[in-house]
Parts: C-alpha cells; structure tokens; sequence
C-alpha cells in the first residue's frame, strides 16, 4: 500500500473563505473535501492519509514559516507521493500549491503534482519545478482535474512508461527524454513525412519544440535625427580584445568582460586586436577585428552625420558555453555601465 | 545581454548570424550577420567587398535603432 499526502487551501480544506486565509497551517489524518475524491481515483493500492491545510494569505506572507511548518508536520509520515490543489485559477492558491509543491520533492525526494489552470500564474512560477496539470478555471473542473492528478500519479507510483507532457496533459517542464518510438519510425522518414506535410500546407508537429521566448518590452526607436547627434556603444559576445587579453576573459564559459577605449580609433587593426573566442577559427577576426567590431563602418557613418559618434569604450565578452545565468547578469553590469554614460544606442554583435 | 540592455530602455539591435538563436533569447531587432567566426566581412573575398558588405549591414542596424516595431524584427539585408 502507497500513502499519499494532499495539501488543500483554507476554502477548500473547508476552514472558511477570504476572511479565514490567514488560517496557518494544520494537518490532519484522514481526508477533508477533495483528499476524498483523490483517494477514490487512487484506487485500491494507494491510500491519502493525510490532509494539510494552510490558508492563502498565511502561505503568502509568511511562506517560510508556512513551509517550514508543513515540512514539520511531514518528517514523521511516510507517503510516497505529495499532491496540492487543484488550484484553477486561483492565483495565490496556485502560488502556494506550487512553492509547497517544491518545498516537498526538495525535501524528501517524492514525486509531487498540482494542477492548474493555463491563467494561473503559479504555472509559469512552477512548471519546470512540479508536475502542473492543465486544469479547469474553476472548482467545477474539481472532478476531472482530480483524475487527472491521481491518473499520473498511479503511473509514477507503478514505475509505468510515461508519455510527453502534451500526451499526459501537464505543462511542459522543458525536460527532454529519450524514448523508443513503437512502431520504430527513424529520423530520416519522420522528417521527410514533415517536410510533405509543410510543403502541402498541412498541420505537423515538431519533434524540438522551442519555448516561447520571454520578452522584453520593445525600446522605442530614435529618430534619425535623434541618432546622428549621439553616440552608439558597441557590445559583442564575440570575444575581442587587446592583444594580450588584458583582463583575462575566459575563452569559454565566460564569466568576465571588457570593456576598451577606441576614443582614438577609427579602426581595429591587425596585431592590436584580435578575439580569445573559443567557439570558432579565430583566423579572420585576428586578421582584421572590424568584421566583430565593425568599428571602421561605423567612424564612415559618424563621418557621413548619421550617427553623432561612437561611445568611447566598446565591451566585450565571449558567448560560448556561456550560461543564460551569467550572460544575463554581464548584460545587466554593461547596462548599468551605458545608462550612467547616458548611452541611448546599442549594437550588440554576436558570433 | 540584448535584453538586460533593452529592458534598461537603451535602444539595442542585434547583428546575429543564428538568428533563430537571437529571437528565442528574446532579441528585439535583429539584422542577419554573413558567418560565425566572420559575421561582417568574408576573408576569402577582396577587402572592398567586405568593407561594402560590413557598411550596408551596420547601416542597415542603425536604420534598425530608428523603425518602430511591435514585435520581434529581422531587419532585410541587400548583400
């Protein structure tokens, strides 16, 4: 027999509503509201022995005491797996479900699932952290996103071969596994059958889905007159430097930049630049680094009056293996840099 | 980097090679760049072809930095 624990807000643990979410948290044995549904789509072999409840606020303003409250409760039960929710689309509710959620499967080491409505902002805070069911917008869904939750956990708990997230109906948490495919089709004939049904203008699916990018808000543009009165800065990931690398940025897995006067220049020249890039044939940037830092195309537009000037240090780093960690935050220290200089023009080049 | 440069309000364009690339990492204005090791100029071609190829591109960028967009834009190159 496998033992599930269930985590429930102060509304649906049946406490009270709004004025009840300061509600701090409790467990108790056995099953209260939803835990009973839950058990029921569980079946025979897997029993709910407990349900937490935590009111919303209490989680939301006091969440490391919440947290550690409810690890408290867990260190003396055993349970094999940790469900919270369905939370819909409550928003603080799907918060909570998420971070207990995480909390739980980093503590003990058991597999955790919520589900959620795609509005809930709980879903992108957790979906690569915690198995986040598609769910309804609200507590009408209960029954089916229940089923849902219980249906997979069976399936983690029996060791049973798992589908996609898209096939089992959870957000993507942007892992990608190697399965065998049955009936055997190989790559050759799978992407030919894409590239038919592209060309025919039929649906298809790809086999690498890349996630939607998270956007920043569009920079308005200048006005051409606007632009030939300032400076552009230069900022590559394309590693050129000084010969000799002054500052010794890493070839690879950058995590330094650099940032170099050309006030005098009007082109970088062979021997006095060059790029410590590790990720291709340094050859013809060493030969002649404007094809990186296109510094002489750029004096011939401040000469023509379409630009008022280029800003007197370029910034460089190197982009290869290079984590989105640490070339977010070299990006914020050169921003920082450009904002204070008053640098309103920015072309970044990219190997 | 492009971003943490944008979301500082600085008006930023990307010259990229792998312009898939740029545009997942959230790039907002792109202009398509020649090659990896040598994005703005190719060395087995006579110095004024590079230097014509390198000055339309960044021309092509800076006319980038002053077009209004609403959303993520590859700037058309000519050569």
């Amino acid at each position: 027999m496998k033992k599930a624990i269930l985590y429930l807000n102060q509304f649906f643990g049946q406490i009270g509503g709004e004025e009840l979410a300061d509600h701090a948290p409790e467990i108790r044995e056995g099953l209260v509201g939803p835990a009973m549904e839950l058990d029921k789509q569980l079946g025979e072999d897997v029993k709910v022995t407990h349900t937490i409840i935590c009111g919303d606020n209490f989680m939301g303003s006091n969440q490391e005491e919440a947290i550690n409250t409810i690890i408290g409760f867990l260190e003396d039960k055993e349970f094999d797996i940790f469900f919270a929710g369905p939370a819909f689309r409550a928003g603080r509710y799907g918060s909570a479900c998420g971070n207990i959620c995480k909390a739980v499967k980093d503590k003990f080491k058991v597999p955790v699932i919520s589900s959620m409505n795609d509005e809930n902002p709980g879903v992108e805070m957790f979906k690569k952290e915690v198995y986040i069911f598609k769910g309804g917008a609200s507590a009408a869904a209960m029954r089916k996103d229940v089923k849902a939750m219980a249906a997979f956990g069976l399936k983690l708990l029996k060791g049973e071969d798992l589908l996609p997230a898209e096939e089992e109906g959870y957000f993507g948490r942007g892992v990608r596994s190697q399965v065998w495919l049955n009936p055997p089709v190989n790559a050759t004939d799978r992407v030919i059958d894409m590239l038919l049904k592209k060309v025919h203008g039929k649906p298809f699916v790809s086999e690498l889905p890349i996630p939607k990018a998270d956007l920043v808000p569009i920079a308005p543009a200048l006005t051409a007159e606007e632009l030939s009165n300032i400076e552009v800065a230069i900022v590559t990931s394309g590693g050129i430097v000084p010969v000799g690398n002054p500052d010794r940025i890493q070839s690879a897995s950058a995590t330094k930049w650099g940032k170099y006067d050309i006030s005098q220049l009007d082109d970088l020249v062979k021997g006095e630049y060059m790029t410590i890039h590790a990720g291709f044939d340094p050859a013809a940037a060493n030969n002649d680094s404007d094809v990186i830092v296109p510094l002489d195309a750029l004096r011939a537009y401040e000469k023509e009056g379409k630009i008022g000037g280029v800003y007197k240090y370029f910034y460089s780093t190197v982009g290869t293996g290079t984590t989105q960690a640490e070339a977010a935050r070299m990006g914020k220290e050169i921003a920082a840099e450009l904002v204070e200089a008053g640098v309103k023009a920015v072309i970044l080049t990219s190997t | 980097m492009n971003k943490e440069i944008e979301k500082a309000g600085i008006t930023i364009v990307q010259m990229a090679n792998l312009i898939p690339v740029a545009k997942t990492v959230g790039a907002n204005r792109m202009v398509p760049t020649i090659s990896i090791p040598y994005p703005l100029g190719d060395p087995n071609t006579p110095k004024e072809q590079q230097w014509k190829l390198r000055y339309h591109r960044v021309g092509v960028a800076l006319d980038a930095l002053t077009t209004d967009i609403t959303e993520q834009t590859v700037f058309k190159v000519k050569f």
